[in-house]
């Protein structure tokens, strides 16, 4: 005897009195859940107001080093996949099969299209040397750069003067300009201070002179015009940190912080891209009708508290 | 045609018009590129720099009302269910002001000058990881 044969819709489980109470108990689960969601990327979004109310310059420095093309576009692909994702739920209640199918797999490839473009923003980022904490080639102290010259962690610890003079003319370094670069009168000296982990490519090869430090070499993926990235509104501008006397200091928190709330959403669309193939899949199996479709409008209402998030994210990060 | 349903009880759901669902995402669309040309001003010619800021999540709040409302049937769901939604912002706004206004409160108490013990147990620690 097939479930529904028992003088209640088949979709409907025994504990509930009606279809309605199930799907209005579903939907406020659902919505119990993204509050919770809100809750936890509202942790992070703590952590980078307290950061931007102490140190607005930070922001204002890192944010010059995001390509603001990209992320408009990435905001547009995930509205668009929000667009298709609420047109599915709507051919679903109309019992439109073909449609909805149509709909999810639009939905995913938005998904991916934004992930693509999260992976070329990263990579890039990683290439540059743009990382969180100890990683952006700096020790954790004011106007100190720090150079990983081996990958093995024999570097050498550069002291920038604030009004970019030389500072120790003992251990005064030479800086080449072969690519045009500004110049960075720079005091370098020899320092034992080792990190763990190897540099990135470009880093790993350059000689450990550690007094007549090249450094033009250690600049990994600079353009020939000297801009660490395509942004034509900013490269006239803009000077790689390891290269900028004016950088603040512990400017790598901005990237810290970038890394935290955009990987955590980025991990939330990967989770979307899961939940929303499950969806296709149970509606090529027929699994919906016009009488239920309840689990695609849950699915759909995931879908668009991620892209609620990254509303938020795109702002504060690209363009303030 | 966007009202909520009046339809006899046991109705589920609310059924959005196909038009209606490309219309509001054409407005999120616009708004999108509205902010980033909006970023590119500069206000400080009218003496309030932090305009910026303020229209950028101005039009941030706007822009998740909408996906909130229509997106997501909020429009057409029981208050209860954006009573919940609202919660859940209130207390991440309650959360982050007041942490951001005790974050400021111990500025006097700081003492001023350098602290090399610190760096000195930084540079043990990483010597250590070796």
């Amino acid at each position: 005897m097939a479930h529904g044969d028992k003088g209640h819709p088949a979709h409907m489980a025994h504990h509930w009195d009606t279809p309605k109470q199930q799907y209005e108990a579903g939907n406020l689960g659902m919505w119990l859940f993204l509050a919770t969601e809100v809750l936890l990327f509202g942790g992070l979004f703590c952590g980078y107001s307290v950061w931007r109310s102490n140190h607005p310059e930070i922001f204002k420095y890192g944010a010059q080093f995001l390509d603001t093309t990209l992320g408009a576009v990435n905001t547009a692909v995930l509205l668009l996949s929000s667009m298709t994702m609420a047109m599915g739920v709507t051919f679903a209640m109309r019992g439109k099969k073909r449609a909805t199918c149509v709909c999810l797999v639009l939905t995913l490839l938005g998904a991916f299209g934004f992930l693509g473009i999260k992976y070329v923003e990263y990579s890039h980022k990683f290439h540059e040397g743009f990382l969180p904490g100890f990683r952006f080639y700096e020790k954790p102290t004011d106007s100190h750069l720090w150079v990983d010259l081996d990958g093995e962690g024999h570097g050498v610890e550069m002291q920038v003067s604030a009004h970019g003079e030389a500072g120790d003319p003992v251990h005064a370094a030479a800086v080449h300009h072969e690519s045009g670069l500004p110049a960075l009168p720079a005091t370098a000296e020899a320092s034992t201070t080792t990190l763990a982990g190897h540099a990135p490519e470009g880093l790993a090869h350059t000689a450990g002179d550690q007094q007549q430090a090249d450094f033009t070499g250690l600049i990994p993926a600079l353009k020939d015009d000297g801009s660490p990235h395509g942004d034509a509104a900013h490269e006239e501008h803009l000077a790689h940190p390891l290269q900028d006397p004016v950088r603040p200091a512990l400017a790598q928190q901005f990237f810290t912080i970038y890394f935290l709330m955009t990987g955590l959403h980025g991990i939330h669309v990967a989770v979307g891209v899961v939940v929303i193939s499950w969806l296709l899949i149970l509606t090529m199996r027929n699994r919906f009708n016009t009488d239920y479709w309840t689990p695609i409008h849950l699915g759909g209402l995931y879908w668009h508290i991620v892209d609620v998030i990254w509303i938020f994210l795109f702002p504060l990060f690209y363009l303030i | 045609m966007l009202h909520p349903e009046p339809s006899h009880d046991a109705h589920i759901g609310h059924s959005v018009p196909l038009w209606f669902i490309a219309v509001i995402c054409a407005i999120l669309l616009v708004l999108t590129g509205v902010t980033v040309w909006v970023a590119q001003l500069d206000f400080a010619a009218v003496h309030i720099p932090e305009l910026n800021i303020i229209i950028a999540m101005a039009v941030a709040v706007v822009k998740a009302t909408l996906v909130g409302l229509y997106f997501m049937h909020l429009r057409w769901d029981r208050p209860v269910v954006g009573f919940v939604f609202v919660a859940s912002i209130l207390l991440v706004t309650l959360f982050c002001g007041f942490t951001i206004l005790d974050s400021f409160e111990y500025q006097d108490e700081v003492i001023p000058g350098d602290t090399p013990q610190i760096q000195q147990a930084l540079d043990a620690a990483l010597a250590d990881d070796q």
